[in-house]
Order: structure tokens, then sequence, then C-alpha cells
């Protein structure tokens, strides 16, 4: 410290020339600010790479895959012919694709919904001041942070036709013959992988709709209850509007997150039965690993990565703000 | 102290109770399926019916066979998170340092590709690794799995330490600057240290998601050359299941780095969760 000072002190030494001084301090910044630009650069640089190579690439890869007659055989001799838009005619025309998009759409949508409502309500509750509060909503978090094939495993069992402990209880309630094929009949096995994933996503939802909760100055909750307003009332006029934007990110992070939601679904049902759970995901990765058909694969994965674009873009737009702010 | 504000205060001491009893009931819902799981593990020969609500006949045989077939698989991802973990934290902090504290023309689009680049399904990246992987000869490999794993903690980590970073006061960066210090020894010597928490969260992350990575696994890997114990939980599950202990000892086995990490650094976890996605 002290020798840098010193040298401040030389370098403004007063018996030079004032103009000498300021040009010298001028090229002196320019300087520094040359060093700044290489210094971010050289510090950007190795992440930049890292992105480029993980993210930009593979996609542009994909999206050349997706035009090409990409099978087994082009591993071992390198040769992918091109193919022009015939994979994506096969996915089109396979007889699967309306369906596949219609679960996407209804598996995305429910598990939204659900994710949502039941976050949001457990945010509202534990808003309020109790005892354990802290402690518990920390515990809440175990769901999302769990390996997803480690919790989907368990629910495997529970889920079983024969043997889980879901139709079990059921059964011995008498609410039901205990034999519902949860995972087993095409449309019970969507509700059921849709139950999992909301089951996974309610924790994150409730988190950031907690924080988003904490934000909103208590006095307007005061002065409304001073009023007279009711709880319903207190909600749709302050929660909800100054929510808005918090509400934003959760919706679009959400729909990112499910609609590429693979593990839950292969764990839970694979896809059936009779392509019952079968979305855009999981379908994109059996015609590339399963049927070792890349180009196909690539085509249906391209798909999903347009919707998910068109959304990142909302997302960006939410965001903006954010990023002029700071 | 007026009895009618010792009633408020008792009413209100009351209904908060009735909170946390509501809190309880929600978490046990929430958690059994967690319950479960280390309940079964527990009882040897949990078939179908024998499983009880309670683990009253306790064994551990379940672990037993957990650890003799998936104690290899447990160590490979041990070593592919710890080393994905260490990749993605020194490639993400100095960004991250840049995006902070130099901000130019540049770092708004590269803040936005980051976003972005959180949004691409992993399957279009293992679509397209997998051939040039193939060609790099990494498929099957231990350090392909380490590099695809720390994609995944990249830019979440950039995003989240160039948040904490950014309220790093300027006057200490520049007067280590005037000491003399070169940019590299600044940022090891004064920011590291600073911003010690943003990084320690950021590495919590990447660590829990590449020890939670299914699809490179999945999709990266063939012939049980490399069996991270995602993948191989979900080998248990190819054929038909009739023994669920030590499936389930092995599904605890592997939740046991989440479960440790919220109760040793709870709050780290709950800002990175916000930080993360919101900023």
């Amino acid at each position: 410290m002290t020798i840098g000072r010193l040298q401040d002190a030389k370098a403004g030494y007063p018996g030079r020339a004032p103009a000498a001084a300021t040009r010298g301090g001028r090229s002196r910044r320019r300087l520094a600010l040359r060093r700044d630009r290489l210094t971010y650069w050289a510090f950007l640089a190795p992440a930049l790479l890292y992105l480029v190579a993980f993210f930009a690439y593979p996609v542009v890869r994909n999206v050349l895959i997706s035009f090409q007659n990409y099978s087994i055989t082009s591993l071992y001799t390198g040769a992918a012919p091109f193919a022009g838009l015939s994979n994506y005619r096969a996915i089109f025309d396979s007889g699967l694709f309306g369906g596949i998009v219609v679960t996407t759409a209804i598996f995305t949508v429910c598990s939204m919904a659900g994710q949502f409502v039941i976050g949001l309500g457990l945010a509202v509750f534990f808003s309020r001041r109790f005892p354990l509060n802290g402690v518990i909503r920390a515990l809440l978090l175990l769901p999302w942070l769990l390996p997803m094939v480690a919790s989907t495993t368990v629910w495997r069992w529970l889920l079983d036709q024969d043997s889980g402990a879901l139709n079990r209880t059921l059964g011995a309630l008498h609410v039901t013959a205990g034999t519902t094929p949860w995972l087993a009949s095409p449309h019970l096995a969507l509700v059921s992988v849709i139950l999992v994933n909301i089951w996974v996503g309610i924790p994150f939802n409730m988190v950031i709709l907690y924080g988003g909760l904490k934000e909103i100055p208590e006095e307007l909750y005061e002065a409304a209850a001073l009023d007279g307003t009711g709880p319903v009332s207190r909600f749709r006029y302050i929660t909800w509007p100054l929510l808005r934007p918090v509400t934003g990110v959760v919706v679009v992070l959400g729909f990112v997150y499910t609609v590429k939601v693979i593990d839950i679904i292969l764990v839970l049902t694979g896809g059936g039965p009779a392509n019952g759970s079968l979305t855009l995901a999981v379908q994109s990765y059996k015609l590339s690993f399963e049927n070792f058909a890349f180009g196909q694969g690539a085509a249906m994965s391209n798909v999903l990565i347009v919707i998910a674009l068109i959304f990142a873009v909302i997302y960006l737009r939410i965001n903006k703000q954010a990023f002029q702010s700071s | 102290m007026p009895p009618y504000r010792a009633a408020t205060r008792h009413r209100q001491s009351r209904k908060s109770l009735a909170s946390t009893a509501g809190a309880l009931v929600i978490l046990a819902v929430m958690l059994f399926p967690v319950y479960w799981m280390v309940n079964s593990s527990l009882q040897p020969g949990a078939t179908s019916f024998t499983t009880s609500w309670l683990p009253v006949h306790l064994g551990l045989s379940g672990y037993r066979q957990a650890l003799s077939t998936q104690g290899g698989h447990l160590v490979t991802s041990i070593v592919i998170a710890l080393a994905a973990t260490a990749i993605a934290i020194v490639v993400a902090a100095p960004a991250a340092y840049a995006l902070a504290k130099f901000p130019g023309r540049s770092t708004r689009p590269v803040l936005m590709s980051t976003l972005i680049t959180q949004m691409i399904p992993g399957i279009v990246i293992a679509n397209s690794l997998y051939q040039t992987y193939n060609s790099l000869h990494l498929l099957n490999s231990i350090p392909g799995l380490v590099l695809a794993d720390a994609s995944l903690g990249i830019p979440f980590s950039i995003l989240l330490m160039r948040s904490f970073m950014a309220s790093i006061p300027g006057e200490i960066i520049e007067a280590a600057r005037v000491d003399g210090a070169n940019p590299l020894r600044i940022f090891l010597s004064v920011v590291v240290p600073v911003s010690r928490n943003g990084i320690i969260t950021a590495a919590l992350f990447s660590f829990l998601f590449a020890w939670s990575d299914f699809v490179f696994a999945l999709t990266l890997t063939s012939a049980n050359t490399v069996t991270p114990v995602t993948l191989g939980i979900y080998q248990f599950l190819g054929s038909d299941v009739k023994q669920w202990t030590p499936v389930m000892a092995t599904a605890v086995l592997a939740s046991i780095p989440a479960a440790a990490l919220l109760v040793l650094a709870q709050r780290y976890i709950a800002s990175g969760i916000t930080g993360g996605a919101v900023k």
C-alpha cells in the first residue's frame, strides 16, 4: 500500500508541467483501460470456450445431423450422406408425432399448473410466522435436491400395481379394489408421470415464490387489513399483481425444465405403455439411442429446441429489466 | 400486562402452533417417498406385502447387497462429480469475476447466452456429443463424462458467482492493484477469499448437478464400462424387480450427498436456488 502511494505521489510530482501531467494521466488511463479489456477477455476465455464446445457447437451440429442419414455405420466410417428433409418427413409421417406432441403438451401444462398452484399455496402458507418454519421449509427442498433417478425409483415401487404401497393402502382402506394399474394403463401412466413430476417441482416453485412474497412490503397488507380487506381480496389486489415478475420467471423456467424431462419418464414407464407417456424428449432419446437413427433423433430434438427457445426469448424479455438495472 | 393483551397473545401462539402442526403434515406428505425409501431399505426381503410401515425388523443386508453390486458405481460417481465440480469452478469463477468487475459491450450478450444455454434440453447436447465423443474416443470414459457433467454446472455457476462478485467493493481491488499485484494475483488472493460463500454455493450445486446426472451417463456410456450410480439404479430396474430392498438401499446411498448438503449447507442452498434462477 505505502509503495503504491509513493509511486502515485511521484507521478504527480509538483515540479512537472501541468499539461504534461494530464497527458501522462490520459495515456496512463488508456493503458489501464486496455489492461482491463485484456484481463476481461483472458478471464472470460475458458468459460466462453466451454460454452461454445458444449452448447453452441452441439446445437449447430445437431441441426446438421438432422439433415444427414446418420446411422450406426456412420459412427465407424464417419460418412453420413446428405438426406435433405427425409428425417423430418420420417418423424412427422410416423403416425406417432401428433400423439407425442399432445402428450408433451398435457405433461408440460399439467405439471406446471400443479407445481405452480401447490408451490404458491405453500409459499403463502410459509410466509406466516410460526415455530420451526425455517427448518420445515428447508426439509421440503429434499424432493428437488435428490437425484431424480433415485426418488423416481421409489415412486416406481410405490405406484406398482401388485406390490406398491399406494394400491396396498387404498385397498386396505376400501377406497379402491387395490388393483389400479397406475403405471400399466396408457392413460393412468401419463397421470402418474405428471404427479411425480409435480412432486419433484413443488420445492423449486415454492422457494422462488416465497422469495417473491418476502419482497412485498408488509405495510401494504397492514393498510389493507386496516381497511377491512379480506384475505381473498388481499391476495387478488396485493399479492398477485406484485408477484407478477417472479411468477413470469417461475412459469418460463418451469416450462423449460419440464419440457426436457427424461429421467422421470424413463424410470417410471419408459414412455409406455402403448406410448401413453411418450414425450418429444423421450422419443428423441429412443430414436437416437435405442433405434440408432441419429438423424431422426436429431430432428425430433430440434423440434424440442425450437419450442424451448421460444420460451427462452420470453424469459429474456422478462429478465431484460433485471439486466438493465444491474 | 392487561388481561386482553395476554388473551390475544395466547390466541396468536395457539394459531402459530396450529400452523406448525399444518406444516408438519405437509412435510410428512411431501417426504413420504423419502421415508419409504429409507424404511424399506432397512427391511431385508422387502418384496411386496411384507414391507411394514415401520422398520421393526431391522437388517442391513440390503446395504450389504447394494455395496457389493453398486459400491464401484458409487466410487465412479464420486470421482466424476468431484472432478466436474473442480472444472466447473475453475472455469466459471474467473468468468464471473470478469463479467462482474470489468463489464463492457460484450457483457450483456455473454450473460444472455449463458442464460440460454441453461434452457437447451440435455438430449440435444447428448445426441450430437455422442458423435463428437465417438471420433475423439471419449465415449465410455471417465474424462468424457467429467467434461460433459462440468457443463451442467458452468452456466449456473457463472450467473451465481457474478451476482456475488458484483457486490465486492471496487476499492479493495483497486488497492491491490496499486500495490502492484497482477490481475491473476488480485483474483486469487483478494476476489476468491472475499466471494467464498458464492463459490461454495456454486460448487455445491455443480456437485449436485454432476452427481444427479442421468442423461449423459445413459447416452455417453455403453456396455457397463463406466457406470455412475444413477445409471446403476436404472439398470436395476431393467427387468421386473423382485427384490426392492437392495434397490432402495442404493437409492438411499445415492441420496446421501444431497441430504448431507441440505443439512450442512442449508443457507447456501436456499440462496443458490433463488440466486441462480432469477438473477
